[in-house]
């Protein structure tokens, strides 16, 4: 029988739909919300309003990595540095203010940090031409050994003058009893979503990922955008940074460490391909809350929490795994 | 007046003459196949005319002015666009995305401007529509055939006013259906007055679609003929130096 045109189309037009509700993004989303709801009901404490503060929290300094990740990996690119990078900026911001200064000068010294470190990660891998893997491996060893350096690798939990600030900032609830990193964790996630689908500087994050030689002959500014993109990774590090040494009250020299790991667990769960051309900021979050919602029921099963590591790399296998099933559908 | 015109054209590497003393000129509305084997300097001379190499010797007109490029955005300025041989297209952008990259429609004021989605889905329908192709401004250029894939990139060259859009090797790599529809966009370039350079090895495609071809060999022009003064035997004869060279 003849199809025409029409049809294909309309075919197309459905299908749009069955594309949404099959990405990779939307079933993990579902698989955190069965969870939940499984949850609810087989234990007492799981939806109480203290745990579900907890896990929120939780949540938002891998979620919060995990946008800036997402930007990498859409280029192609890796960023294995960002559980340092997190500590160090904690340190800077922790003994700046030990010694003195007032919270705005020592955020500023630890923003300044992440993106000088960023800004490097891009020269080197942009301009240079180093892979990504190793330049931040690199940084990886780097940056913790200069948050040791800086500290004298004791432990910082003196904040002078603004030390309740600090503390107020990570640790508080200001709105509507939402605690503090779940409502910038949310603001940087629609920024990170807005970026990516409404500007120009998104478009170019995907045609880089999708092919980086076809971007340049198009006049992309590619090097440039890499350049953005770590200095972004390394931004969202330095801010989780502060956000989670307010909510601590303490830094040692061994925060965050292994951190790279979880975060880009999260970004592919959430749907991120390592390959590159591909990743929303939607997923990112939905990645970081599928672990740690894997994370907390295990502890309120009363599953011993050695397991924790299996159920995380499981639910990453799982995820790609569904992920090319579904392809291979479609590609037949 | 011609609208591109080179004369005397030489560009070496060192010690390798690449292009030695090429002249000739295309007019609007023309179909000029270039043809050559592998070596034989037409990527050299493509590449010049693009913006990617400037010429050792020699000099280039543009509808008579002189014609002086350093970076393929200037080429583009003065209305040459190119079809690379790859395509240059992103799989995993929406062929309206691939059409405007590098140069999104957007809206808003001073540093607040956002992708206008509507209207690049707008103006790459029309353009595929002009183009009579089917292909489809939101479908992502994965899905597409080799066919679809030309268009995309072919639809790229009617964004600006261009007056010459050089073409490498389009039909390489494509079913013979495809080609076909490939052969019929380049008719349409040229019936709208744009000057199209076609690079090819495919022999019945030249004779296809071009007014004229000119055939190269190491380096130098041996053959500037109009199609209908042609054949593909002297054509061949040409390119593999049996012949060794015509007025």
């Amino acid at each position: 029988m003849a199809i025409t045109l029409d049809q294909t189309i309309a075919h197309k037009q459905q299908s749009w739909l069955a594309e949404k509700l099959s990405s990779q993004t939307f079933w993990v989303l579902v698989a955190v919300i069965l969870a939940c709801i499984f949850l609810s009901f087989a234990t007492d404490s799981f939806a109480t309003s203290k745990n579900l503060y907890n896990i929120t929290r939780n949540v938002t300094f891998v979620a919060i990595i995990a946008l800036g990740m997402t930007l990498v990996i859409i280029t192609g690119g890796i960023d294995l540095s960002v559980g340092s990078v997190l500590c160090l900026c904690s340190m800077i911001l922790g003994v700046v203010m030990h010694a003195g200064y007032s919270i705005e000068v020592g955020i500023a010294a630890s923003i300044a940090t992440a993106l000088v470190i960023g800004a490097c990660h891009g020269l080197l891998i942009a301009y240079i031409g180093m892979p990504p893997f190793v330049v931040t491996l690199a940084t990886l060893s780097i940056a913790r050994s200069l948050a040791m350096v800086a500290s004298g690798n004791t432990v910082v939990f003196q904040f002078g003058p603004d030390h309740d600030k600090l503390l107020a900032l990570g640790g508080g609830a200001w709105f509507f009893g939402i605690a503090n990193p779940v409502v910038y964790m949310v603001v940087l996630a629609l920024l990170t979503g807005f970026i990516l689908r409404w500007t120009r500087f998104g478009r170019y994050i995907y045609a880089i990922g999708g092919n980086e030689h076809a971007a340049t002959l198009t006049g992309v500014p590619v090097r440039q955008i890499k350049v953005a993109v770590y200095m972004i990774s390394s931004l969202s590090a330095g801010i989780a940074g502060i956000i989670q040494t307010g909510w601590l009250g303490a830094i040692t020299t061994n925060i965050g460490t292994g951190l790279e790991l979880q975060v880009i667990a999260a970004a592919v769960i959430g749907g991120a391909a390592l390959a590159g051309g591909v990743g929303t900021a939607l997923g990112a979050i939905v990645g970081a809350a599928l672990i740690e919602v894997i994370r907390n029921s295990l502890g309120l099963l009363g599953i011993n929490a050695f397991w924790q590591g299996c159920f995380i790399g499981g639910a990453i296998l799982f995820a790609v795994l569904f992920d090319r099933v579904r392809k291979f559908r479609q590609s037949e | 007046m011609a609208v591109l015109e080179l004369t005397n054209i030489s560009k070496h590497f060192g010690a390798i003459q690449a292009v030695n003393d090429v002249s000739f000129s295309i007019e609007a509305g023309e179909v000029v196949g270039l043809m050559g084997d592998n070596g034989a300097g037409k990527s050299t001379l493509v590449k010049m005319i693009a913006g990617n190499f400037s010429p050792s010797h020699g000099t280039m007109r543009m509808d008579g002015a002189e014609l002086v490029l350093n970076k393929p955005v200037e080429a583009r300025r003065h209305g040459i666009e190119i079809v690379h041989q790859d395509l240059a297209l992103c799989d995993n952008l929406t062929a309206a995305a691939n059409v405007f990259l590098g140069r999104e429609i957007r809206r808003g004021v001073g540093p607040f401007r956002i992708l206008d989605y509507a209207s690049m889905y707008k103006r790459a329908d029309q353009i595929f529509a002009e183009l009579k192709s089917e292909t489809r401004p939101r479908d992502l250029v994965k899905q597409m055939s080799g066919g679809q894939r030309q268009a995309v990139a072919i639809a790229r060259t009617r964004l600006s006013e261009a007056k010459i859009v050089l073409m490498d090797e389009p039909t390489a790599a494509i079913s013979v259906r495809q080609v076909a529809e490939v052969l019929n966009l380049i008719r349409h370039l040229r019936d709208q007055g744009i000057a199209v350079v076609l690079i090819s090895h495919r022999m019945p495609d030249v004779f296809d679609v071009a007014d004229r071809v000119i055939v190269m060999r190491r380096g130098r022009k041996v053959a500037d003929k109009r199609i209908a003064a042609s054949s593909p035997e002297e054509v061949t004869g040409l390119i593999t130096g049996a012949i060794e060279q015509v007025a």
